[in-house]
């Protein structure tokens, strides 16, 4: 157990552009915590942070000591000539077994072994989000996850998630109010 | 995603068998017109040697010959090509250190290199220096592009997830790489036989493919010039197939 995650006066500037500024929030252990809103706020700023893939120009990030992290990301990041299967082992460290099942709870049975430059934009973005929650990780972190799923497919991708991120810290970055009522999470941030 | 050269490119066309009857037909034609076959020897007659050729034990070992340097020069050429790349991919400095050497070896012509390593080495072993210093710019210069075409998205997500470096290498620097090493490979074994035998020529080692096509011109033998030349083009393009379909099993098994 890791607590929780602060993010103390983070700046972050690309160029001439003031992405964030004096950013704060405290993301609590084993709850889904979310970051809400629009286009261009700095939400996937604050991800690239916390994923150490961008470094804040100012302001600190605890907490994250020796943290394990499996994400979704706002692009599918697949390997196009690995199968959905493939994809999901080659990341999250998973067997072929747990991968083909968690693969066909989504609705993807059937195309567990087909590439993933032959899936739909729907199908990879299911695949990218097995990814993350089978990754044995202590911290999931989910920009956009839902996007580009039909309501349907959405609503049951959404149930499987909620069961397999029970205890988990979970930052969840959208801008879709009805997915923060979804996880009925008291902890969130609004970015304006 | 994952963009692969050989999907940007229009694919090779294929050459119709029509088409080279059609030009063995013009061969033909003009070699009866001529009706000297010192001067251009017909292609029946040019087959009908290659087959008498073909018949004796010394051909053979001959093909071995300079086919066994050449290959060799060829894959010594790729792996440290590979290897070169590979670091000059790491470490920029290397990559600078690096860059001048494979633009000198590039615009060098291979006559001069041929001449040049005859003081230094046999005879024997030329082609497999000169054929390697011909392909390991080619393959060096196209896999380095290759890996620097790395998805850098990929990379991000195997950090975020702390994929093993052995699994990044094998799940996102080959696929992204192979289609330029590979693409490399194809133009760089035809440089092999050209300027392995252009070497062997040149340095005329005893028994070697080379030193047979030099003998055929010095004694104005012209249907045997062309019937070794057949027969090195035929090796050549045999070994590309061979080679390309090795490299493409390879490839499958390894990403598997």
């Amino acid at each position: 157990m890791n607590g929780d995650i602060r993010m103390d006066g983070i700046s972050k500037s690309f160029g001439e552009k003031k992405v964030l500024d004096g950013f704060s929030a405290v993301f609590k252990e084993g709850k889904v915590n979310c970051i809400l809103g629009q286009s261009g706020s700095g939400k996937t700023t604050i991800v690239r942070i916390l994923c150490s893939l961008e470094q804040a120009d100012s302001g600190t990030v605890t907490g994250m000591e020796g943290m394990r992290i499996s994400a979704v990301f706002q692009e599918d990041r697949l390997c196009s000539n690995l199968s959905a299967a493939a994809n999901v082992r080659f990341a999250s460290g998973t067997t072929q077994e747990k991968a083909v099942a968690a693969l066909d709870e989504v609705g993807l049975s059937g195309s567990e072994f087909q590439t993933a430059a032959t899936l739909s934009g729907g199908q990879k973005r299911r695949v990218a989000i097995v990814r993350a929650m089978l990754s044995d990780s202590d911290l999931v972190v989910l920009d956009e996850p839902f996007k580009g799923l039909d309501e349907q497919t959405k609503a049951q991708v959404m149930k499987w998630v909620q069961n397999m991120i029970a205890g988990r810290t979970v930052i969840l970055i959208t801008h879709d109010e009805s997915e923060v009522q979804f996880f009925q999470s008291k902890d969130v941030v609004r970015l304006s | 995603m994952m963009r692969s050269i050989t999907q940007d490119k229009p694919r090779k066309k294929k050459i119709a068998w029509w088409s080279i009857l059609v030009w063995l037909a013009v061969w033909q034609v003009a070699a009866m017109a001529i009706g000297e076959p010192l001067l251009l020897a017909s292609p029946i007659q040019v087959i009908g040697t290659l087959a008498s050729l073909a018949g004796t034990a010394a051909f053979y070992s001959e093909v071995l010959f300079s086919f066994v340097r050449i290959a060799a020069g060829f894959f010594l050429a790729a792996v440290a090509a590979v290897i070169l790349a590979s670091e000059a991919f790491r470490h920029s400095a290397f990559e600078s250190l690096v860059e001048p050497l494979m633009r000198i070896i590039r615009s060098i012509p291979v006559a001069s290199f041929i001449i040049l390593v005859l003081v230094w080495i046999s005879s024997r072993n030329l082609s497999i220096m000169i054929s390697f210093l011909i392909v390991l710019p080619v393959i060096y210069s196209s896999t380095l592009e290759g890996l620097k075409q790395t998805d850098s998205q990929l990379l991000e997500m195997a950090s975020v997830f702390r994929v093993k470096q052995s699994s990044r290498i094998r799940y996102i620097y080959i696929p992204e790489a192979f289609p330029y090493f590979r693409s490399a490979c194809s133009v760089s074994l035809g440089l092999a036989w050209k300027s392995g035998i252009a070497a062997e020529v040149i340095g005329m080692p005893l028994g070697s493919m080379g030193e047979r096509l030099y003998q055929a011109k010095i004694f104005l033998d012209t249907p045997a010039l062309l019937a070794w030349t057949v027969a090195i083009v035929l090796v050549s393009y045999g070994f590309e197939k061979l080679v390309l379909l090795l490299l493409d099993l390879v490839r499958r098994r390894v990403e598997r």
